[in-house]
């Protein structure tokens, strides 16, 4: 099982957390074009090895983490706030 | 190349098994082909068989990078069923379904395609509802389907919680009888074995490591073999499309993700068709073996790993035994994982791409090996017309940009939650 | 009785009593199910899955293919038990399998005379019939299924509980053999936190079943002397009868404990079984090695037995499985068993060792001790019926066939280290030619193998490496050795080189011809021959060579079978087994109970479960409890016991709209939206304006998912300036959250917004009805009038006995309604507060039923409708979208395939015949459709029935929607074979003005 350390509660079991996906795609304004929309709704580069992606601490602080992690070996290299991301 | 049956397998005892030769071919490469299947699991051998048989296009070669059937093909939990509420997945399914039903005489290799129901458990009137919803469209997409009430599911499967204790009483279920399993395995071989008799060249340990691809149009591949040219190209690689149409530059609405399966140590007869939880996600059936096949959701994230966690496994426990009560005292023999392609609403793409030539077929989320030999022969046919078949023009890539999705669960373009 | 004296550890002055097929032995206490069957001689235990050959215990350990059991009855009866790995206790009942009518007489066993029809794979290539589509199969397989599996289960509930536990340690160390004793020694000797697991219920491993001597003291004494000092750290925790199972991602390593199966039933509350997750720092692999046995004739007779077996039923049980024996080895160490059986009396006929030479130390104390050993031989074939009686050894280059007369053979191809718990990391096995053996691969995870798991095969080695990798564990893991470390002093090994034989030649032909079969996977009867067949169809890979003659699927999981299998493989190919290849081992490593894997979450514990601080009023009164997740939700309460569900529903609405009725909505989700970005952030998130939504209003609000479908529907009411809560659908209370959070965290983070999910915080309360008005004013603080509090006006409120609450004029029934949200602990409270109000107005609870019959005649959407396929426009909502602002799901919401007039919209339907109900679930036909595949209009989501309008009624999806109203469909529900015809109506029976809200 994994473990995510969790920038507000420590190390911590994946399955405290839920998935969240792709955390590589920004999300387009409100207003952008369908086009933009489309492409970051359904369109995933699904890379097999590292992937940037999305985590929820629904079973702890309720957070929203971003973890790096590869796809193919399952490691897990980082897991830092998303709101720290964004900034 | 020997004919099976009865007196082939008498006159094998009686020869020490010396009548019998390879089950298929082991060409090399050639230069160039009509037409390159990527990919030698049931889809992409199920394609060429069909190629050849029902559109005589046999100077066709299936590139496989490891071993046949060594994918999704060996590694699912064996159901077959055409069970679907939405028009483009119930024809589709119901295709091949029929396939199905006279593939072991067609291939002559018994594929052990046993008809023996699949159960759909439902825990509430609602849920006996939606079941009405797709059970009665099926019926009238002239497939068969039965509303079961909770005596009727005692009959069908007794071992199922019929307790004061079941946490989500069975109140029914939806069956559809002519649902079934069938041996994975034999499906490649057979499929293998067909596609070699009508002279395909089915090529193992030849990894496609990039497309020749000139103004839009496929010319080939390259492969761990050297280049092989090609004026068309079908790519069935389930569990590994994004990665093999990244190399033509085609991005997709998928995600691969892992599903775990598990078996129990063999036993006499336990449970006889196909049955699903209602109240959480689980199907078990047995295998003529003898062990319990079952598995349930995905374990929730990416991943190419061929190999799943614990909590998943946990979860599963939890299913199974909330399902089965009798079933703590049975043992798990083994467990592993496949690499799933989930599709942004949970239906596969078969259908051409924006490069001239090339054909995709994936996205089988949970359910590519009920559709494989359905999906050989509308892909077959695809590839054959440079055109869809009526009964995969739904399923089409272009219909995620066109939001014509084929959504049967309703859960949106999350790929995890299909 | 074949029991030793002065031999074994077992307890002789515990006798206990068991049953085998009916029988009643006797064994000891420390005896496995096997030992005290051998003592008892009893040599037939089971029959092979296939041909139903007579089958002996074959090994002492959880290798065994051969002596399966049911073991215990009726409700916990435990089929395909390895005998060899039951501990015996007073009153143990087993049987035998895989045969009818007895083990002794099996009619099944006339397989065996038609296996040269029976080859791997056969039923390929039969059984299919001559045309399609005609079932014939699974004729054949009725019979075959019967014929196959092995043990057989029960229906019976587990009567058993299991329990998890989850631990972290700096040490985890695999297997208490010698090396796995000494990495926990060194590693906790440095104050690291140790676990050691061995699956057996003693440690020691094969300390247990040989005749060493360690420091100058007997194995067994430095075992327990090692123990004593572990058990003295207080850092170190011992778990024995523990199976580490599989080794899972982040130094995670599932393991088993049977903790109460070693007796007759559990005791003192405890589990049968602990399902442990050990999360370690650093992993030391002491998992040891796998005798393997060798493929000859015959090779699968009772009497035929692995010789390091045969130690371990002498030196750990004082069972003697043999009397006169001969050994076959292709290595030194069987010769230890020679030297043993001689030891313990028994005559050793020969040691036959296919190796040219054989000149060490050991052979050379076997040859002193008069034992004949027979260089460059092979046992050929075996004879006696059912058990062993006589074998035949034959020079391996061929020649004079010399029989030797025997009850026992005691056979060793040498020892496979067991690297499965490495492999699954990834690590994938090297092949090693010196020792014919793989071993571990180069480590990806934090773990290193130890001992004879990683090839070292002398005692010495095992203790010496088990220090050194257990010190270097501790290291990693972040500690220091603070004193020094003896390693212990045992005689130095050197064992002549070992020489594999795959495959022993056949002997010389019979008066038939042919040859008999040499056995590779004694448990599903994979024979030589069958690996021959598959590589002559083309089944060379080592997984179709695994698949096509099932070698190594059975509960052995291979493990004497797949090295051998391999090897044969490599050699009709002719290339190096390194090329080959090895099969994946998948976890787990031995058979776990799925009880072990499900835990307590079964039965009522399955999930829990979710009540509304109402819950006992309703239980007292309810008819039936519906499951809406993990809530429960009264559906109706009958007026008398006989009352029907319908007939209840039905009153309880007419009730409602005839007076007033009062409904727990406790279930729908709840949300307060707090801070000075709130307006902008509900503008985002729902489809519709809020923009000039005044403080004290409520408004309904429309969710669109990103793909532009609907996601969920509710309220939102401004409480205060910066102060919102909305309300979701039940089911949607968890994802919308989850979904809130992610948007504020993630790509908002600059909105000032607090979300805080207060769903549990609020028990929830409709009243509704034209007398609402007068209930609720008896019982809150407030001025609820018409002009004081209008439709969709929200103020805090005080109840008259002083509760804190929320009140809120919405609407789902289409009456004059109200909610009142008060603090979960006063739920009750109030509730009876307005049941004592309304009692003069004859108040009616209504349930969930009656709450979806009016929503259904008012047209409200709800979960059928909002099903993630349909858009606002599909439910006649399409012009809430607001035009003037941007909102979630805009972007793609008007997409070809999402607008255009074959979408199927919201319409209502009644009866023609105004009777007939038009139930859930239906499709919608033409009503001069034909045969399948018949083309589908839309379908029924809801139905119900207007006592109003006295008419069933029902809410439909019909492609092109009210542009067909006032036409005839037919609503069909073939699985029921009911088809009605029905009027397409607008969705809205009841109240279409809406007079009743306002008023």
């Amino acid at each position: 099982m994994f473990q995510f350390k969790c920038p507000h509660c420590g190390l911590r079991d994946a399955n405290e957390f839920t998935y969240g996906g792709d955390a590589t795609i920004a999300w387009p304004d409100l207003g952008a074009s369908e086009q933009e929309w489309f492409d970051a709704v359904y369109q995933r580069e699904n890379p097999r090895g590292p992937h940037r992606e999305y985590w929820h601490h629904a079973g702890g602080c309720r957070q929203w983490v971003v973890v790096d992690r590869d796809t193919l070996t399952h490691e897990i290299h980082g897991c830092r706030a998303a709101s720290e991301t964004q900034k | 190349m020997s004919h099976y049956s009865v007196f082939s397998v008498l006159k094998g005892g009686l020869t020490s098994q010396r009548n019998w030769s390879r089950a298929w071919r082991d060409p090399a490469p050639r230069e160039a082909y009509d037409v390159i299947i990527i990919g030698g699991g049931g889809h992409g051998l199920a394609t060429a068989y069909y190629l050849a048989k029902e559109h005589g296009i046999t100077n066709v070669a299936v590139l496989e990078k490891g071993w046949l059937g060594g994918g999704n093909t060996g590694r699912n939990t064996t159901i077959v069923r055409s069970n679907y509420m939405l028009e483009d997945n119930a024809h589709f399914y119901e295709k091949s379904l029929q396939l199905w039903e006279g593939l072991s005489v067609d291939l002559n290799y018994n594929v052990m395609f046993s008809q023996r129901g699949v159960l759909n458990l439902a825990h509430s009137d609602a849920q006996m509802d939606a079941y009405s919803r797709r059970g009665n469209a099926m019926r009238l997409n002239g497939i068969d389907a039965e509303l079961l009430n909770r005596e009727q599911v005692r009959q069908y499967a007794p071992m199922l919680d019929f307790t004061d204790n079941a946490r989500f009483p069975i109140v029914g279920g939806l069956l559809q009888p002519r649902g079934g399993t069938a041996r994975h395995d034999a499906v490649a071989w057979g499929l293998a074995r067909g596609a070699d008799r009508l002279g395909v060249d089915i090529i193992q340990n030849c990894e496609v490591t990039g497309f020749h691809i000139e103004n839009g149009t496929v010319k080939g591949v390259e492969t761990s073999r050297g280049p092989i040219r090609a004026e068309k190209v079908g790519v069935a690689v389930a569990g590994h499309t994004s990665h093999v149409m990244a190399m033509a530059g085609v991005t997709l609405p998928i995600e691969s993700h892992l599903l775990q399966a598990f078996v129990s140590e063999p036993l006499k007869p336990f449970i006889d068709g196909v049955v699903t939880f209602g109240a959480g996600h689980c199907y078990i059936s047995q295998s003529d073996k003898g062990g319990l096949v079952f598995g349930g959701d995905l374990d929730g994230y990416n991943s190419y790993a061929q190999r799943g966690n614990l909590p998943l496994i946990e979860h599963l426990g939890e299913e199974v035994c909330a399902m089965i009560p009798s079933v703590g005292r049975l043992r798990l023999l083994r467990h592993w994982a496949g690499i799933m392609d989930m599709t942004m609403d949970g239906s596969p793409i078969i259908g051409k791409t924006p490069v001239q030539g090339l054909y995709l077929n994936g996205g089988w989320c949970y359910g590519g090996f009920k559709a494989t030999p359905g999906s050989g022969w509308v892909f077959a046919h695809t590839i054959a017309h440079d055109e869809p078949h009526w009964i995969n023009k739904g399923l089409d890539l272009a219909r995620f940009r066109e939001g014509r999705m084929v959504d049967e669960r309703g859960a949106g373009p999350v790929p995890g939650a299909h | 009785m074949s029991r030793i004296d002065g031999f074994g550890r077992i307890d002789r002055s515990k006798p206990l009593s068991f049953t085998f097929d009916g029988k009643t032995y006797q064994g000891f206490e420390g005896d496995t199910l096997a030992s005290a069957l051998l003592a008892n001689g009893v040599s037939l235990v089971g029959r092979s899955f296939k041909y139903h050959r007579p089958r002996g215990v074959f090994s002492a350990g959880p290798e065994e293919p051969n002596a399966l059991v049911a073991l215990r009855s009726g409700a916990r009866r435990e089929p395909n038990t390895r005998a060899t790995m039951v501990e015996l206790y007073d009153g143990l009942v087993a049987e035998s399998q895989n045969r009818w009518p007895s083990l002794a007489f099996d009619v099944q066993a006339v397989n065996q005379v038609f296996a040269r029809f029976l080859p791997a794979g056969f039923y390929y290539k039969t059984f299919m019939g001559p045309f399609a589509n005609t079932r014939l199969w699974m004729m054949f397989e009725h019979v075959i299924r019967r014929a196959a599996g092995m043990g057989s289960a029960t229906y019976e509930t587990d009567p058993d509980t299991y329990a998890r536990r989850s631990v972290h340690c700096d040490v985890l160390v695999v297997g208490g053999g010698p090396s796995g004793l000494s990495a926990a020694l060194a590693a906790s000797e440095t104050g690291a936190r140790v676990i050691l697991i061995d699956e057996h219920a003693e440690f020691g491993g094969r300390l247990r079943q040989d005749r060493y001597d360690i420091d100058g003291m007997p194995a067994a004494d430095w075992v327990a002397k090692s123990l004593a000092t572990l058990a003295s750290r207080d850092t170190v925790r011992l778990l024995s009868r523990t199976s580490a199972f599989g080794y899972y991602d982040n130094n995670m390593i599932g393991c088993v404990e049977r903790v109460t199966d070693h007796l007759a039933v559990p005791v003192d509350h405890k589990p049968r079984q602990r399902w442990w997750q050990i999360r370690a720092a650093q992993v030391v692999l002491a998992t040891g090695a796998l005798e393997q046995p060798l493929v000859f004739g015959n090779n699968d007779r009772p009497g035929v037995m692995l010789a390091g077996a045969v130690r371990a039923y002498l030196n750990q049980f004082g069972v003697l499985p043999g009397k006169r024996a001969v050994i076959f080895t292709s290595g030194d160490d069987a010769y230890r068993t020679a030297l043993d059986l001689t030891a313990a009396g028994a005559q050793v006929m020969a040691v036959v060792d296919s190796r040219d030479t054989a000149q060490s130390a050991l052979t050379q104390a076997v040859r002193d001790a008069g034992i004949e050993v027979l260089t460059g031989h092979a046992v050929v074939d075996t004879h006696g019926s059912p058990t062993l009686q006589r074998v035949d050894v034959m020079p391996l280059t061929g020649g004079t066939v010399r029989e030797f007369t025997c009850d026992l053979l005691a056979m060793s191809g040498g020892w496979q280290p067991s690297v499965h718990l490495s492999s699954q990391t990834g690590a994938k096995p090297v092949w090693n030619a010196e020792l014919s053996c793989f071993l571990p691969g180069v480590p990806k995870r934090p773990e290193r193998s130890a001992g004879s798991a990683a090839g070292h095969f002398t005692l010495y080695g095992c203790l010496s490496e088990g220090s050194v990798r257990g010190l270097e564990a501790a290291k990693a893991a972040g500690f220091s050795a603070t004193g020094t470390f003896a390693i212990p002093q045992v005689d130095i090994e050197r064992f002549a080189p070992t020489a594999p034989l795959w495959e022993a030649p056949d002997p010389p032909p019979g008066l038939f011809g042919g040859h008999p079969k040499k056995f590779v996977d004694h448990q599903d009867d994979v024979a030589a021959s069958d690996i021959q067949l598959a590589h002559r169809e083309g089944y060379i890979s080592v997984e179709h060579l695994k698949r096509y003659t099932t070698l190594g699927m059975g509960t052995d999981q291979g493990k004497t079978s797949n090295l051998t299998g391999l090897a044969i493989m490599a050699a009709l190919r002719g290339e190096p087994i390194e090329k080959v290849g090895t099969t994946t081992f998948r976890p787990p490593y031995t058979p776990i109970s799925i009880g072990a894997m499900g835990g307590s979450e079964r039965g009522q514990q399955y999930k829990p479960r979710r009540r509304s601080p109402m819950h006992d009023w309703h239980d007292a009164r309810v008819g039936e409890w519906v499951p809406a997740g993990l809530w429960d939700r009264p559906r109706h309460y009958p007026a008398t016991p006989g009352e029907s569900m319908r007939d209840a529903y039905i009153r309880e609405t007419r009730q409602t709209r005839g007076s007033v009725g009062i409904c727990d909505v406790t279930t729908l989700g709840k949300i307060d939206l707090q801070g000075p970005d709130a307006l902008d952030f509900i503008n985002r998130i729902y489809a519709n304006g809020f923009s000039n939504l005044p403080v004290g209003k409520v408004r309904y609000g429309l969710m669109l998912r990103e793909d532009g479908m609907v996601l969920d529907d509710g309220t939102v009411a401004r409480l205060g300036e910066t102060h919102y809560v909305i309300t979701t659908t039940t089911a949607n209370a968890v994802p919308v959250m989850a979904k809130i959070e992610f948007l504020l965290q993630a790509v908002w983070p600059e909105l000032k917004v607090k979300a805080t999910s207060v769903t549990e915080q609020y028990a929830a309360i409709a009243v509704a009805g034209p007398k609402a008005r007068e209930v609720m004013q008896r019982v809150v603080d407030l001025d609820v009038s018409n002009a004081a509090f209008p439709f969709m006006a929200c103020a805090p409120c005080r109840t008259k006995d002083g509760v804190p609450g929320r009140l809120f004029r919405i609407s789902f029934s289409g009456e004059l309604a109200y909610e009142i949200a008060v603090p979960s602990d006063y739920g009750q409270q109030v509730w009876d507060a307005l049941m004592a109000a309304g009692r003069e107005f004859d108040i009616v609870p209504y349930g969930l039923e009656a709450l979806g019959n009016m929503r259904i005649e008012k047209g409200h959407v709800a979960g059928s409708e909002l099903d993630g396929r349909t858009t606002a426009d599909d439910l006649g909502l399409g012009k809430m979208l607001s035009k003037k602002k941007d909102f979630i799901g805009k972007a793609l919401a008007f997409r070809p395939g999402m607008t255009g007039e074959t979408r199927k919209k919201l319409v209502g339907l009644v009866p023609v015949d105004g009777r007939s109900s038009l139930p859930n679930g239906s499709q919608i036909v033409s009503v001069d459709h034909t045969d399948p595949p018949v083309k589908m209009l839309g379908h029924v989501t809801a139905n119900g029935f207007s006592p109003e309008r006295n008419i069933p009624v029902a809410l439909a999806l019909l492609e092109g929607g009210l542009a067909r109203e006032g036409e005839t469909v037919l609503v069909t529900h073939p699985l029921k074979n009911i088809a009605v015809q029905a009027r397409v109506t607008g969705p809205v029976f009841v109240d279409p003005e809406g007079k009743r809200l306002h008023d």
